[in-house]
């Protein structure tokens, strides 16, 4: 026995079993469970088959619509604000000039917020929206001739303040990502460049952008599942999972309200097998578009 | 899968040949020296004023509620965190009730610290044995696993966070550590950056240990293990970070008051008729400092940790 567990051919299993188990007792099991639930009714642990009447339920329901709006929305504009802002600004860090004093400063600077919890960033952000008129984004808002903004009060402005939690917490990872791409780009394209007599903006377009393909891949494939699966910040930012109208309610924190605040499990479930479909859907269809996997089997 | 950003490979790729010369102005070597000079000056106070301002932006929540740690927590939670502050208001009250009457706060720090460090050590040993495997045997199904440990990293834990409750209930297993720990064990990013590691190893090392009569699981954990350090650094923070700022998993599992963490306890402190603000604020302050402190100090195994997502692509 003790040979047989030694050997070269059984080793690698043995070293691999943690992850075997990992996945079927934490990931396969409870996603077949979810499938499973997902087509029944269950209520106090009894569990009748009802098809695809959760189903049906979702499709007719107006809240799980505007949570899927809302969670849309987070991710096409996280996307928009937390790809070209870092990507901006790794670009000003990683140019030849400046001290490189400032430059650690800053990036220690935008990489501290991304260490915060989420439990703290939001009890900050909800203090730095609070709707008293000496707040600070009201402060900010009175230089800019608006009155106080009663920011978590409206759908817009609500977004508004996630978006900005959103960009303080991660523009700083996603400025690194940017920075270790661009210190993969040979110098020589750069210098081949500037003796054709291409400017800083015209490099930037023309060799750093193309170069930095794969981590704009990567960046914006986690903002996509990231975007569409966030729940905390809201709960965080909204004190809660509810908030005035449900716009700040998100897919996930829909799933949470029905299946562990309401135990609706059944219809909670259908919830989340929809969501995973969804996001596979977007990134596998996003990473066959860009070629990721051509790439990987070459 | 595609990207690979250099630092993040285990080895810093700097390469002495490519890196760029610190302060190596190509420019000025250009027949006419002066005016180019001009332009680098000129340009170097702009992208620092930039750079300054965008910091000071950045660090502006984190000074506000080190400011709160000294105002009046009614106030702050009344007003919001402002940018006039009533320097002469300001006082040390807070502190005094931190170390003296802050409740349950010190508990749920300990718990905490406990369930990190506890945590952070299995899943290095756990997940850096799983990258072993992968890392430097041939076997058969090899590539379809592997395969499933990035599908994993692809699926975010909301959307396994319902039935991983539902079957945690059914197991008897919620409210104790052991069920916040055991599911993330094998976790696959930190799988993932320590293949990646020892592929870097040369297999000679390996054979030698053979040749010695080494067993395999011996050659891992004495012959490879020690010489892995740095990868240890770099998952040891990240694995920290998520575990001391772990929220949702505990959230759903953690019943019992004396059993919340940190980010469940000052959660609680977070209604509408606390009576306790002054410990919330306070309170979220120093739940930031170990992270501080460590990142002030590891700065490099910090960056290094936090983007090794990045080799997945």
């Amino acid at each position: 026995m003790k040979q047989i567990l030694y050997s070269r051919r059984v080793a690698p299993y043995v070293f691999i079993l943690p992850f075997l188990i990992t996945l079927a007792v934490f990931w396969v099991v409870p996603l077949t469970r979810s499938f499973v639930m997902s087509t029944q009714e269950v209520l106090y642990g009894e569990a009748t088959f009802i098809g695809a009447a959760n189903y049906e339920r979702l499709w007719g329901d107006p809240i799980f619509w505007q949570a899927m709006y809302n969670s849309l929305r987070y991710m096409v504009l996280t996307i928009v604000l937390l790809v070209p802002i870092p990507l901006v600004l790794a670009a000003v860090v990683n140019a030849k000039i400046g001290s490189p004093r400032v430059k650690a400063f800053f990036k220690a600077s935008l990489f501290v917020p991304a260490l915060t919890s989420v439990v703290v960033a939001g009890i900050v952000f909800r203090l730095i929206f609070a709707e008293s008129d000496s707040a600070m984004m009201n402060q900010v808002a009175e230089l800019f001739g608006f009155g106080p903004v009663r920011w978590l009060r409206a759908d817009l402005t609500g977004l508004a303040a996630l978006l900005a939690l959103a960009l303080w917490r991660w523009a700083g990872v996603n400025m690194m990502y940017f920075i270790a791409g661009m210190q993969s780009i040979p110098t020589e394209y750069y210098e081949a460049a500037s003796m054709d007599g291409a400017g800083r903006v015209r490099q930037f377009f023309h060799i750093t952008v193309p170069n930095l393909r794969p981590t704009l891949v990567y960046v914006v494939t986690i903002s996509i599942y990231g975007g569409l699966a966030m729940f905390l910040e809201s709960f965080m930012l909204y004190a809660g999972n509810n908030s005035p109208n449900n716009q700040g309610l998100t897919v996930v924190g829909y799933l949470y309200r029905k299946g562990i605040e309401e135990n609706d499990l059944g219809f909670a479930s259908a919830v989340g097998v929809v969501l995973l479909v969804i996001v596979m859907t977007i990134n596998l269809t996003y990473l066959l578009a860009t070629g990721t996997f051509k790439k990987q089997e070459a | 899968m595609v990207a690979q950003p250099p630092t993040l490979d285990g080895r810093p790729s700097r390469s002495p040949g490519r890196r760029p010369a610190p302060d190596g102005p190509r420019a000025e070597s250009s027949s006419n020296p002066r005016a180019p000079r001009l332009s680098h000056t000129a340009g170097t106070w702009i992208q620092g004023a930039f750079l300054l301002v965008i910091a000071a932006i950045a660090l502006v929540p984190l000074l506000a509620i080190f400011v709160g740690t000294f105002q009046e927590g009614n106030e702050v939670i009344r007003r919001g965190i402002s940018f006039d502050v009533d320097v002469s208001a300001l006082n040390l009250d807070n502190y005094a009730m931190l170390f003296t009457d802050s409740g349950p706060y010190f508990r749920w720090f300990g718990n905490s610290l406990v369930l990190t460090v506890v945590q952070v050590a299995l899943t290095l040993l756990v997940s850096s044995f799983v990258a072993y495997g992968f890392a430097m045997y041939d076997f058969p199904g090899k590539s379809l696993w592997f395969v499933m440990v990035l599908l994993v990293m692809t699926v975010p834990f909301e959307m396994l966070m319902l039935p991983l409750y539902v079957q945690v209930n059914d197991m008897g297993l919620a409210d104790t550590y052991t069920v916040i720990v055991l599911p993330f064990l094998a976790q696959a990013v930190t799988i993932f950056f320590f293949r990646q590691y020892f592929l870097g190893i040369p297999k000679d090392l390996l054979e030698a240990g053979r040749v010695d009569g080494v067993t395999e699981y011996g050659i891992f954990f004495r012959i490879v293990l020690p010489i892995s350090k740095p990868a240890m650094a770099a998952m040891a923070i990240l694995n920290g970070m998520i575990c001391w700022n772990n929220f949702l998993w505990p959230l759903l599992v953690l019943r019992t008051p004396e059993k919340f963490t940190l980010p469940i306890g000052l959660n609680t402190l977070l209604t509408p008729y606390g009576n306790n603000y002054e410990l919330l604020i306070i309170g979220a302050f120093f739940s930031l400092i170990p992270i501080l402190i460590l990142f002030l100090a590891f700065q490099r195994f910090f960056i290094e940790g936090m983007t090794a997502g990045a080799l997945k692509g």
